[in-house]
């Protein structure tokens, strides 16, 4: 009986226009799937490469193991380029953060003689090719007779990470609400406290943030860490030079294990952040 | 850095108190004494100068001349964490990072005062919605600045709010600053208005005060509405001017006139019209030869537009209290109202001032 009211009442829609219908429905999903492929394919290969049992060459499927995970440090150099990497990033996002946020207080919140134009200036190790950037320095430190090595590749990686630094640290700075410092004076806080009780840990989402992209374009510099290193390797200029050989399964590991260890950073940061929205 | 607050209380006295940004003068030579105690408030229309005052009452701005004292301590340029004044920001300026009781404890902490527990939930059980007002109000200070804190409010809220924030103040005993553009709330908690307009002050009263004898044409018509007819004092009659407005005589009680010559500006409230058709007894003053031209009936009254011989529309508000059948559109009608509601303005006054709608303003209700 409902049967046949359903027949009666809904149109007969001709297959073609259907389809077209879903699709138009559909678009942005579809859209999205296909780009998140895109995006994802190459880190789901290197994820799946690190089970591969490989052997010296990573570059064909031989079979699947474990032991790549369980040994990471087993390739030869693997884990003492990633731990010369790991320190040149602590050392470098520690001074640039530092650094660049005083910076970005500094343009954000004050006027003074010269302010745009260190606007300006702080944009440039942005803009430089990286290329030029890392052999002008080269140049700069052989002229001070400053050999290349660990100090120099911190000092070269500083200078690139400031700038998106202090870009990340002031864009949060210019959304807080200047009536929240005020309401702190208002409420007995001389400046120091309105600095350590408001406005630092209103920015301190952006300085964390700042300091989490610091890290990772440290971590992955190439160009600029080859020209200044001398025979320092650090992890990307291990995988560089093993590729002549054939790229370790260990590698892929630690790759993969990076890829990992910062979504689980943002996805704790969005918990963290969504709980403190819904207690506020 | 010093940090220790002044312990002054009294009254607010402001002398020849001036603020300019560049060209742009806010506040323009304002002396005014806040009696310690008092429920104040300062009204005026977006850009009249009263938060740049209210910000300089807190110490966020520092007046270009002038000078600020709280009691016999001149605070003119002490900081803002220096005095013993508290505000209400407008949308409150709550700290995200902190839970209500912290921002409510903030002020206390700093302080470094022992009992915050007690303190706090005393606060909270005074006043209703917390975050209303509490993290200023619990620090007892001096001075309470209210910087239109329920504008982003919806009418019926604001009322009640407006009505808790009155008893609140009677009850801690403080001084209320408050700065608003709403009329209707400035009268409904105010002892004591100020009418601000271009950084000075127009007038300043009890709302009773303000709305039956305005001495400007700004506040006649910022304060309510008001009509007034262009005329000149042809005469006396004992303590009252006769003034002649376009050929028909009204009286004006001399001590309700602030024109300074025979040019004039008689001003009536519309709800001290009372409209009579022709032929029935009036008394008082009489406006003859009006007639309807648009009625609106709006439940407690009906609003009636009537256009004089003269070409001017007058409102007139009649009470739906009398049993007396409304009157309709196109009736030829007589005006008439008691002398003693009459005002005078000066006649070389702008008689549209304070009356445009600001359409910032109406964003903002």
């Amino acid at each position: 009986m409902s049967h046949k009211i359903k027949d009666a009442t809904i149109p007969h829609i001709p297959t073609g226009a259907r389809i077209s219908r879903w699709i138009g429905r559909n678009l942005i999903r579809i859209y999205a799937v296909v780009a998140f492929t895109y995006l994802f394919i190459p880190v789901a290969y290197t994820f799946a490469f690190s089970f591969n049992d490989s052997g010296k060459s990573n570059l064909i499927w031989k079979g699947f193991t474990f032991d790549n995970w369980k040994n990471p440090c087993g390739a030869p150099e693997v884990c003492s380029a990633l731990a010369n990497s790991i320190k040149i990033g602590f050392l470098a996002t520690l001074f640039s953060t530092i650094l660049g946020t005083m910076i970005a207080f500094a343009i954000g919140r004050y006027s003074f003689k010269g302010r745009s134009t260190s606007n300006l200036m702080i944009f440039l190790p942005m803009a430089t090719p990286e290329i030029v950037l890392g052999a002008s320095l080269l140049s700069l430190f052989l002229v001070f007779k400053i050999n290349p090595g660990f100090w120099p590749t911190v000092i070269a990686h500083v200078v690139f990470c400031i700038s998106f630094v202090v870009v990340t640290v002031k864009a949060r700075i210019a959304s807080l609400d200047p009536r929240l410092e005020q309401a702190a004076m208002d409420l007995y806080a001389n400046e120091r406290e309105t600095f350590r009780r408001v406005t630092l840990p209103l920015v301190a989402p952006g300085i964390a943030g700042a300091a989490l992209l610091a890290f990772s374009l440290s971590f992955d510099d190439f160009i600029i860490t080859n020209f200044n290193s001398g025979t320092l390797t650090t992890f990307p200029k291990f995988v560089y030079t093993s590729a002549a050989r054939g790229i370790p399964a260990q590698a892929n590991v630690i790759g993969s294990a990076m890829f990992f260890l910062a979504l689980a950073i943002v996805i704790t940061g969005q918990i963290v952040g969504r709980k403190r929205k819904v207690s506020a | 850095m010093t940090k220790e607050s002044i312990s002054a209380k009294g009254d607010l006295r402001l002398t020849r108190l001036s603020k300019s940004y560049g060209d742009f003068t806010a506040v323009d030579d304002l002396s005014l004494v806040i009696p310690e105690g008092s429920f104040f408030a300062l009204l005026g229309p977006s850009g009249c100068g009263k938060t740049t005052t209210l910000r300089m009452i807190a110490g966020l701005e520092e007046p270009t001349v002038g000078s600020i004292h709280l009691g016999t301590t001149d605070i003119t340029t002490t900081k803002p964490y220096q005095r013993p004044i508290n505000t209400v920001f407008q949308n409150y300026a709550l700290f995200p990072h902190l839970t209500i009781f912290e921002n409510i404890a903030f002020g206390l902490r700093r302080r470094g005062i022992k009992d915050v527990d007690a303190a706090v939930s005393k606060v909270l059980d005074l006043v209703e919605l917390p975050h209303l007002a509490a993290r200023a109000i619990v620090n007892r200070p001096a001075l309470l600045l209210l910087d239109e804190p329920l504008g982003a409010l919806d009418l019926k809220l604001r009322r009640q709010m407006q009505i808790e924030l009155k008893w609140i103040q009677k009850e801690v005993g403080l001084t209320f600053v408050h700065v608003t553009h709403d009329q209707e709330e400035a009268m409904t908690m105010a002892d004591t208005i100020a009418v601000m307009n271009e950084g000075q002050i127009e007038q300043m009263g009890s709302p009773a005060d303000l709305y039956d004898n305005p001495k400007t044409a700004f506040v006649a018509n910022f304060l309510g509405q008001s009509n007034l007819i262009k005329g000149t004092i042809s005469g006396n009659d004992g303590d009252s001017h006769i003034v002649d407005l376009f050929g028909q005589k009204i009286s004006l009680q001399k001590n309700r006139s602030h024109a300074n010559d025979q040019f004039i500006y008689a001003g009536i409230r519309p709800e001290k019209f009372r409209i009579s058709r022709l032929g029935t007894p009036t008394s008082g003053n009489i406006l003859t030869g009006g007639h309807i031209e648009d009625v609106s009936y709006i439940g407690v009254s009906t609003q009636y537009q009537v256009e004089m011989p003269w070409g001017q529309e007058l409102m007139v508000f009649e009470q739906n209290d009398d049993g007396v059948a409304p009157f309709s559109k196109g009736e030829e009608v007589n005006i008439s109202w008691e002398p003693i509601f009459t005002f005078g303005l000066r006649g070389d006054e702008d008689a549209t001032a304070g009356s445009e709608v600001n359409p910032e303003e109406l964003d903002e209700e």
